[in-house]
């Protein structure tokens, strides 16, 4: 879905990320603009740094070099102590992190907490929102993903498909500008993916602005107006994925895609 | 079976148990407390404070708790600046002198089993809550803090029945808990058999009591691992 | 300094050599304790896995109470009863006046009984962690009971157990100091007499201390190598 921004600044810009681990350098220098509205697929092969790159617009991981823009706000960051980045005002990122919402491969819901409770942990205690209007509106969410019966079941005892649609209800409890989706079907057995897929379809429609590392090629191809391609830390191609999927110019995207479509 | 003899003996036992209650009890929460602290000193990832806190454990795990009573009692003492301080009305007193040793030993057994309870929370968990941009305070307090109680709970309440195993040792340096009393007991009417059984008999009512008490509150705290009622169960929406 | 060296070294004026033999005891005592606790906490395992009920219920018995009350309790128990007995015993054949069980013998014993509890907990978690599976392979193969406890229980069980058993080497190693009470010239009751001789009580209980300190050090290590050496050709996770 095309989107206009209320102001021409992107909801969140990434400026020439670079990123090593040790010996390797998994991002090269990457920059992208993502703005309201927007849904941008990051395809990539395993190592290619899809989600280290995702990790750094909520700083879960530090960018050695580069910066990331969030709705106009420059995160701060310095070279602390022996060496290592980390940002300057912790107060900052909470802020930030309040705006940009993760939905985790492996769901992370809190296991000692109820389905609900899960939902209306950050509202109430991070963003300091009455408990009565968090737990309305928790239930709203809990509805609109199709798990309304679950609110007070423990994690442990939903299956894979709702734990994620739990997942993506508490990252929507918390209003954010941008959502992150970070391989969230591929820890789910194939005949749960359709479920949460179809939540983010929903999510997409509505002009929620979604970067999203996927495989789902489905998905890439028919939800989101932007298709990144990465390779080995550097964006290949990039560009809408009608062009993307018909036509891809490099090599490398095209054998990726011939090994992951069915058709 | 002389009864009589038990009888008495078990009052005469009995009266050591307050004390020994004091003992244990004030040692488990003071432990407790500088446990936290040195579980925090080794998880900070600051090299000073880990290695420091790491070498109090392997100190005072590797010294027989006898050994650290006698340092503490006798060989505090032998300092004229510790006799002159405003810590020697404690210092003195044997009471103190165990209450010490007992807190010092039980802290550096229990660092480990916090330490373990707070390892024990997945990584993903502790992610997601970050990224919700929750500060490392809350963290640890809305996260941490339940998930790593429940799993340290069965290690905590073993080390609890330990220290209360441990406080016998004070009836070394003259304090009369139910140890004490039974070695003089022993002492005086050469009746070891008897007083032993009774004397074992207090210690494991006490022990039965924690475990129940312990086993207790680890099922209050984890609804989240039982299963579901069947009756419970809704069918799922398609 | 020069002075704690001159009174823990092995001059004229020097406690080093007493401080040695008493180290060489301690070694002694809970040397033997383990080794008698091994083959108690063997049976002990054996009866809560194989046995009948009663067994089961008597072996369970054992290991909650000696896990339960004050080992000092049982120290008392073995050499205070102990005494008791064998002087009774004496009157029996004549003699008179009391007669005292060897402060070593109740010591080792006493130990030894509280470490069989823990050794036989040691052996049954190790023995559930042999692999159903291998089991039933060499069940498959025809093995007979006894083949089978000899040449892959036994063997699987020990490698497992090793940890365990390190920490509970490591126990008895501390509860020989406990053993001082009934008067046996072990680390602390030498820095006991040391401290009472010469009023320093201080630099015998550090040096008691250190000497424990260095004991399960170097058990520590001898244990980690035993693991080592066990585990070869096991794949951990």
């Amino acid at each position: 879905m095309m989107g206009s921004g209320s102001n021409n600044q992107p909801a969140v810009s990434a400026r020439n990320l670079r990123k090593r681990f040790g010996a390797l350098e998994v991002l090269k220098g990457i920059s992208l603009d993502a703005h309201e509205g927007d849904v941008i697929s990051i395809l990539g092969a395993s190592g290619s740094g899809k989600s280290t790159l995702l990790r750094c617009i909520n700083l879960l991981e530090i960018p050695d070099d580069g910066e990331v823009v969030v709705a106009g706000e420059a995160i701060a960051l310095r070279t602390g102590r022996r060496g290592r980045r980390e940002p300057v005002d912790r107060a900052q990122v909470d802020r930030i992190r309040m705006q940009v919402a993760m939905v985790f491969q492996t769901f992370n819901l809190w296991s000692h907490m109820t389905v609900i409770e899960n939902v209306i942990e950050a509202p109430v205690h991070v963003q300091k929102r009455p408990r009565a209007d968090a737990m309305r509106e928790a239930e709203a969410l809990l509805d609109k993903v199709g798990i309304a019966e679950k609110r007070d079941a423990y994690p442990a005892h939903l299956s894979g498909g709702q734990q994620q649609r739990a997942a993506i209800a508490r990252a929507l409890a918390m209003h954010p500008r941008v959502m992150l989706f970070d391989e969230p079907t591929s820890a789910l057995d194939p005949e749960l993916v359709g479920e949460v897929l179809r939540v983010m379809r929903t999510l997409a429609v509505e002009g929620r602005t979604m970067l999203v590392v996927t495989h789902e090629m489905g998905f890439a191809r028919e939800v989101s107006n932007r298709v990144i391609f990465l390779n080995q830390g550097v964006i290949e191609e990039e560009g809408k994925p009608a062009e993307l999927f018909a036509a891809p110019k490099s090599e490398r995207l095209r054998q990726f895609l011939s090994s992951h479509l069915q058709v | 079976m002389d009864f009589d003899f038990l009888k008495e003996t078990v009052l005469l036992l009995l009266s050591g148990v307050p004390l020994l209650l004091q003992l244990s009890f004030f040692s488990i929460a003071a432990g407790a407390l500088f446990a936290v602290l040195l579980a925090l000193m080794r998880l900070s990832g600051n090299p000073v404070l880990d290695y420091a806190a790491r070498s109090y454990v392997f100190v005072f795990r590797g010294t027989p708790l006898l050994v650290q009573i006698f340092l503490i009692y006798y060989g505090l003492g032998q300092f004229p600046e510790i006799r002159q301080s405003f810590l020697w009305p404690f210092l003195r007193e044997p009471y103190w002198c165990a209450l010490l040793a007992l807190t010092l030993n039980t802290a550096a057994y229990s660092s480990e089993i916090i330490r373990g309870g707070i390892l024990s929370v997945p990584f993903g968990q502790i992610e997601a809550a970050r990224a919700c941009g929750m500060s490392r305070g809350l963290i640890f307090r809305r996260i941490i803090v339940p998930q790593g109680l429940i799993v340290a709970l069965p290690a905590y309440g073993n080390e609890i029945i330990l220290m209360t195993r441990s406080t016998a040792l004070a009836s070394t340096i003259t304090l009369m808990e139910v140890t004490g009393i039974a070695s003089k007991i022993i002492s005086e009417t050469f009746r070891a058999v008897e007083v032993f059984i009774c004397a074992g008999a207090i210690y494991l009512i006490l022990n039965f009591a924690i475990s129940r008490a312990i086993a207790l509150l680890e099922r209050r705290l984890s609804p989240q691992f039982h299963t579901p009622a069947l009756a419970a169960a809704v069918p799922e929406r398609a | 300094m020069a002075d704690y060296v001159e009174l823990m070294g092995f001059g004229p004026k020097g406690w080093g050599l007493l401080m040695a033999q008493a180290a060489l005891m301690t070694i002694a005592v809970s040397a033997t304790a383990f080794a008698l606790g091994s083959a108690l906490g063997a049976l002990v395992a054996w009866a809560r896995v194989e046995g009948n009920r009663p067994l089961r219920i008597a072996a369970d018995a054992y290991v909650t109470v000696l896990r339960g009350i004050p080992d000092l309790l049982v120290i008392y128990l073995l050499y205070f009863g102990g005494s008791q007995a064998l002087t009774a015993l004496a009157h029996l054949v004549g003699a008179k006046g009391f007669v005292g069980v060897n402060a070593f013998a109740a010591g080792a014993i006493a130990v030894g009984i509280i470490s069989g509890a823990y050794q036989s907990e040691v052996f049954r978690g190790a023995f559930a962690a042999i692999a159903r599976g291998e089991l039933e392979a060499a069940r498959s193969v025809g093995m007979s009971r006894p083949l089978l406890f000899r040449r892959i229980i036994v063997p699987q069980a020990l490698r497992f157990a090793i940890p365990g058993l390190g920490n509970v080497w490591q126990l008895a190693l501390k509860e020989s100091a406990l053993i001082s009470v009934v008067g046996l010239t072990e680390i602390l009751r030498q820095a006991q007499v040391g401290a009472g001789s010469t009023r320093q009580p201080f630099e015998f209980f550090i040096t008691a201390a250190a000497l424990y300190l260095v004991l399960s050090t170097i058990s520590g290590l001898g244990f980690q190598r035993a693991e080592a050496l066990g585990m070869r050709g096991v794949r951990r996770s």
